[in-house]
Formats: structure tokens, sequence, C-alpha cells
């Protein structure tokens, strides 16, 4: 009971605030806004027993990557979103587009079977040694390929926006 | 335990919103932040599924996913700062050069 | 505890050269002053020559490493070699191109270099993770590298466009795996087959998710109706970037097309088979078609490695050992022929600038024979002519779809392929048929010479030899089969 409350309230906030994200003018509301849907994305990791991945949920998404989106909107000094003639029809073509897909994808993940057996890392083997253990336990494991993987992909994002970015002395 | 499937439901309103969002805004910022909610849309997903199922690779595919969108979204914004520096604008619509 | 054998270092050696590789390119880049970085792409070039011969050395092992995340196999070793090849032609066309520009960097040799990385594992990738990660990798290097010549504006929107467009598709990818997960509890390429196989599925999300994977794969392996980025980011990047662009995570892309949908998704083969084959029918048509009208070289090539990529779908969709040998050729021909013809536009200087517009070849028969008899090879090869290898891909691919039972599809991609003709050898008319307009320059340092010649040798002796390749390609897959 306790659970379906929680999960009915944190998914109305998320749809809340992710309709808000898109229907602000102003940049900077849209971005304010990002910070409640990643907060409660986290709670629902919460309710799914992903405590670890909720932290780093917080600390990732609304941490780094809001406040970067936070800096450069204020950075940039970017004006409420000039409306221009042709585009004053985007919502009448975006908002059907939004819903059929939507529409779409509900009935068919409705209509799906999602049998088989569990695995062995279940919600009470988590609970047990705790999430952040458990994970540790596969990531420097079973996981150590991709991970690495994980680590070049971020040096080059490091290379790439340095490149792209900063100021020539020459 | 709340069924997948209400989870999944809910990914997927997030992630139609996401692209909503994307298809609907002439700024660079917002059609950034539109591919963001699809990325977490996708993680909720798997967070999902890794319930569900009981094995590890859904939340472990999560933290690669952050790690992955992060150094997206550090390119990209590295992008939109220099592209203002040069014309002022964060529209996509000023930035058509090439003509077919 | 679970144990580490050595088989895993054995199986990422090549990935391991080629990424400590890319850093010590970045390390030595300190200390090279501004004129000489050109010796960071002769250290490149020989390091891939190095992990070519180290790979070719892991020739025919099956090697199922990092519990299931990596595999090293025929299949893969092909790419890889593909990968190298594609980054050192590549690097030696773009020593003379960037030399006293802005983009004379060492970070623009450590990112082709990072680029490959990421492509060799997208190559071997037998988990979902895996392979979307090896993807990232490639995607964010070209990204940044499309945008390399920052003075360009033409160069800053290319970026943006693939950039936006590259992340949404790849959003789509993920949505798209995210549901595999979600229905079958498995990212593990064999683990999916399996629970398809078991019959423990109904309904119809792994359509669903099979048709986001279409999107987001074919997205970068740049299938009609995925394809808006291909001219203006052809046209818009530095010359030498869009060259190594159209084929190296081209061919990665559909290396892990072809293996996730072999290994994966057979069991809803037919769904997937018709859905590509009409992506082939498009990409055929509409990349034909369009090329026709276009003035700018780069937008020309960029529409027919569109139609390129229709081809290769044509021997995707015939499957089994035929088809798949037929595409892995295909690519590798593709990648010499599509190489030399950029090479070529990077090599043509006119009156100072660039020669980017189709009148610039004009006369250049008149001016300088080899570099019009070069253009014309690789133009011949481009559109199927006989003796070069262009014409050999097509037969093999089109014999497949044949022997599959699409003939049909065989019929329309020879029709499309006669319809290429035209713009193809409109070119070559230009040049020799034309008065030439203005002052020739060649910008023909050496390792752009030594670049072209390995192409069009490339070309040449698949075209009249095919069967070396095509023994390679099926001998690589003969264990997947």
């Amino acid at each position: 009971m306790l659970l379906q409350t929680g999960f009915i309230y944190f998914a109305t906030v998320i749809v809340v605030c992710a309709l808000m994200v898109i229907t602000r003018k102003n940049p900077v509301h849209s971005v304010l806004f990002m910070l409640p849907l990643f907060f409660h994305v986290a709670g629902i990791f919460i309710m799914l027993n992903a405590e670890f991945v909720a932290a780093v949920q917080v600390l990732v998404y609304a941490g780094a990557i809001m406040v970067l989106f936070l800096f450069v909107v204020m950075l940039l000094n970017i004006q409420k979103e000039r409306v221009r003639p042709r585009v004053g029809l985007k919502w009448t073509f975006t908002a059907p587009l939004g819903l059929t897909l939507f529409g779409f994808l509900v009935a068919i993940l409705v209509r799906s079977q999602y049998n088989g057996t569990q695995g062995s890392f279940t919600i009470e083997a988590v609970k047990q040694i705790g999430n952040s253990q458990a994970i540790g336990q596969v990531l420097y494991t079973d996981f150590l390929f991709p991970f690495e993987v994980a680590s070049v992909i971020l040096l080059v994002a490091m290379v790439g926006a340095i490149v792209l970015a900063k100021k020539r002395l020459d | 335990m709340v069924p997948i499937s209400h989870i999944l439901i809910l990914a997927g309103m997030i992630f139609a919103l996401g692209v909503v969002c994307v298809f609907a805004h002439r700024n660079i910022l917002m059609i950034l932040i539109g591919v963001e909610i699809m990325l977490n849309a996708a993680g909720l997903a798997f967070v999902a599924g890794s319930m569900r199922w009981g094995m590890p690779e859904g939340q472990i595919f999560v933290l690669f996913l952050m790690a992955m969108a992060a150094s997206e979204v550090s390119v990209g914004l590295a992008l939109v700062v220099y592209l203002h520096k040069r014309k002022r604008s964060v529209n996509i619509d000023d930035f058509n050069e090439m003509k077919d | 505890m679970p144990s580490f054998s050595m088989d895993n270092m054995v199986s990422i050696l090549p990935e391991m050269i080629v990424l400590s590789l890319a850093l010590a390119v970045l390390m030595f880049d300190l200390a090279l002053p501004k004129d000489e970085k050109r010796y960071l792409a002769y250290f490149s070039v020989a390091g891939l020559a190095i992990a070519g011969y180290q790979t070719m050395n892991l020739a025919g092992l099956q090697l199922d490493t990092f519990y299931g995340m990596f595999v090293l196999d025929g299949y893969a070793i092909f790419f890889k070699v593909l990968f190298y090849i594609a980054a050192a032609i590549a690097i030696l066309i773009s020593i003379g191109y960037v030399k006293g520009q802005e983009m004379d960097k060492g970070e623009y040799y450590a990112l082709i270099l990072f680029a490959t990385a990421g492509m060799m594992v997208m190559a071997s990738g037998a988990d979902l993770i895996s392979i979307y990660l090896g993807l990232e990798l490639m995607a964010l290097s070209v990204y940044i590298l499309a945008g390399f010549m920052r003075g360009s504006m033409k160069s800053n929107e290319a970026a943006l466009k693939y950039f936006l467009l590259g992340a949404f598709s790849s959003g789509i990818l993920l949505y798209g795996i995210a549901i595999i997960y979600g229905v079958t509890g498995t990212t593990n390429l064999a683990g999916i087959a399996a629970f398809i196989q078991s019959g423990q599925y109904s309904g119809p999300a792994l359509t669903l998710a099979m048709i986001l994977l279409v999107a987001g794969f074919g997205f970068k392996v740049a299938a009609v109706p995925f394809h808006m980025w291909v001219p203006d980011v052809y046209e818009g990047a530095p010359t030498s970037v869009t060259a190594f662009m159209s084929v190296g995570p081209k061919a990665a892309g559909f290396a892990a097309f072809l293996r996730v949908f072999t290994t994966a998704l057979p069991g809803i083969q037919p769904d997937w088979t018709v859905i590509i084959a009409s992506l082939a029918i498009m990409s055929m048509l509409i990349g034909n078609v369009v090329a026709i009208s276009q003035t700018n070289i780069k937008r020309m090539l960029a529409y027919s490695s569109i139609a390129h990529a229709g081809y290769a779908m044509v021997g995707f969709v015939s499957g089994g050992m035929q088809g798949v040998s037929s595409v892995m050729m295909y690519l590798f021909i593709y990648m010499f022929m599509n190489l030399g013809a950029f090479g070529m536009v990077v090599m043509l200087r006119k009156d100072g600038v660039a020669g980017e517009e189709l009148k610039d070849f004009a006369g250049l028969a008149k001016k300088n024979r080899t570099a019009a008899l070069l253009m014309m090879v690789f133009m011949f090869s481009l559109a199927g002519i006989p003796p070069t290898a262009g014409f050999m891909g097509k037969f093999y691919v089109f014999m497949a779809a044949i022997d599959a039972g699409f003939t049909w599809l065989a019929i329309i991609g020879v029709m499309m392929s006669a319809v290429s003709a035209y713009f193809y050898l409109r070119v070559i008319m230009y040049m020799y048929m034309k008065e030439p307009e203005g002052e020739f320059e060649l910008a023909a340092p050496l390792s752009l010479k030594l670049a072209m010649a390995v192409a069009v040798l490339g070309v040449l002796y698949i075209g009249m030899a095919p069967a070396g390749l095509i023994d390679f390609a099926r001998i690589s897959i003969a264990g997947m089969m």
C-alpha cells in the first residue's frame, strides 16, 4: 500500500516536471524543473532497492549535468525563446506525435509478458550485503571490460571539450 | 513490489516526452535536455528490469549510462559555448549554411 | 573468487595497443613543437601496423572473454584489420591536409585512434553493453573530429548536427536495448537468442525493440530514412575527417548491426528481413537519385555513401554464410574506394582553395594525367564497373541475394547501380573532356601519394583477384555460422 502510493506520487511528480520542462519558454525555468525530475527518479530507484544507483543519479545527473546546463544557460545569457511565426505551429504537430508515440509504447508494453526465472541478484540477496557492495562485487569482475571502456569515453570527452572550446593562445 | 509493467509505462511516458522536447524546440540547449530526459527514461527501464529479473546488468548499465551521458553533455555544451561565441545564438535555425 | 584467465588479456591485445598508442600520442604531443605534429602521424601509422601484425597473429582463435562481454573471433579480426587500414589511410591523407592549419594538432591523431579503438570494441562486442559503449566511444571521437576545423562555420555546423542527431539516435538505441533487457532479462547476445528460443516470451515488445535498434543502427550506417545528417555533415566536416567518417564508423556500425541481428535476433528473422530490405531499397533509391543533382563533390559522395549502405544491406538481408561474407567483403572494398575518392578531393587544390565543387575537376586530365587516372579508377569502382573491386563487391552481394531468394532486390540493386553510373562518370567526363578553368595545384605530399597508391592497389587487385578477400571473409565467419 505504502509502496503503491509512493510510486504514484513519484510518477506524478516526474511526469508533471517533465511537462513543465518541455513547455517553459524560459530556459532557466526548464533547467530548474529538471532537478525535481531527477530527484524523483532517484526516489523510484530507491523504491526498486537500487540505493547506490539512486545516489549516483543524484550526484551525476542532478549534481553535475544539471549544474553544467545551468552554468551554460547563465553564462550565455539565453533569453526567452523568441517566438518566430512559423514555429507557432510546433505544438500542434509535436503534441500529437508525443501522444501517439506514448500510446503506441503503452499498448505494446502492456501486452507483453515478462516471464522467466529470477537470477541471483534478488532484492533479498542485495538487502543482505547492501546495494553498493553487491554492485561492487559484479562491477569489477563481470563488468570489468565495459567499465574500462567507459573510462576511455570520459577521457575522450575531456580532450574533446578542450579541443572544441578552449581559447587558442596562438 | 511494484509490477514492472507500471514502471515501463512510466519510462515510456518520459521517453515520449523527451522525444517531444527534442522535436519541439529550436533552442539547442532544450534539444540536449530532451536527449537527457530520453536517456533517463531508458535508465529507469533498465533498473526496473534489474529488479524484476534479479540480474545486476540493469543497474550496472545505468552507471555506465550516466558516465556516458555526462561525457556527451560536456562535449555538447562545449560545442554550444563555442558556437555562441561565434554566432551569438543558440538557435538551431541560425546554423544552416549548407543547403541541398 | 572468480579467476581471471590470461585469455582475457590476449583477446584485448589489439585494443590495448591502439589505446596505448592514442595515449602515447597525447603525451608526445606535449613534447613536440607546433610544426612537427606530423611525426605523431607517422608514429600512429607505425603503431597501427604493429597492431595489425599482432591481430593477424591472433587469427584463428575463438575467445569468449570477460564474462561474455568481449569475443575475439574471425569476424572481429576481419573488421579490426579493416579499421586499421582505414585509420592508417585516413591519417596519411590528413598529414598534408592539416599542415599549417589550425587543425594540425596532436589531438587530431589521438582522436582518430580513439575512434578506431571504439570501432574495434563494437566489432568484438558480444553483449549489448559493450557494443553500446564502443559505439559511444567511436561516436564521441568522431563528433569532435567533425568540428575540428574551428575556424570554419561549416565545420562547426557539421559537428553540431552530427552531435544532436547522434545523441538522439543513441537515446533511441538505448531505449531499444532497455526493452530487450526488460523482456529477456539479459543483454548478452547469446543469452537473448537462448531466451527467444525457449519460447518463454510472447508479445510485441521484442518487435518494438528490434525497430528501435534498427533506427539506432540505421542512423550510424546512414540508411534511409535515418540519413538526414549525412549530406551536411559530410560537406561541412574537414575532408580528411569525412573520408574517415564515411568508411570507419559505417563499417563498425554494420559490424555491430550484423552481429546483433544474426546472433541475438535470429528468432525473429522474418520480421527484420522485411524491414531491412525496405531500408536497402530506399537507400539505394534515394542515395543514387539525389546524388545526380549535386554539384559539390563531397555532397555527391555523401549521397553515394547512403546508396552504398543500401547495397551492403542487400547482403545483410540475404543472411547466412554467403550474405554476411558478401557484406564484409563489400565494406572492405568500399573502404578502399571511398578513401581513394576523398583522398583525391583532398589532393585537389584550385587557385589556392580546396577544390570541392564538380567544376573544380574540369580539365584535370590535361594538367595531371596520373591524378585524373586515379580518380577515374575510383569512380569506376564506385559505379561498379569491372575490372575494379566495386564491381566484384556488388557482384557478390547481388549473388548472395539471388541465392537467398531475393532476386527482385538484386534487380533493383543493379538498376540503381546503373543509375549511379551517371554521376560517377560525370566526374570523369569533367576531368577528361572539359577545359581547365583555373590554376591546378595538386597538394600531394608523399604521405598522400602513398595513401592513394594503397587505395588504388586495393581497388585494382581485389577487382582482378577477389578470391583472396572473399575467402578471408568466409573463413573468418566459419565459426559463427
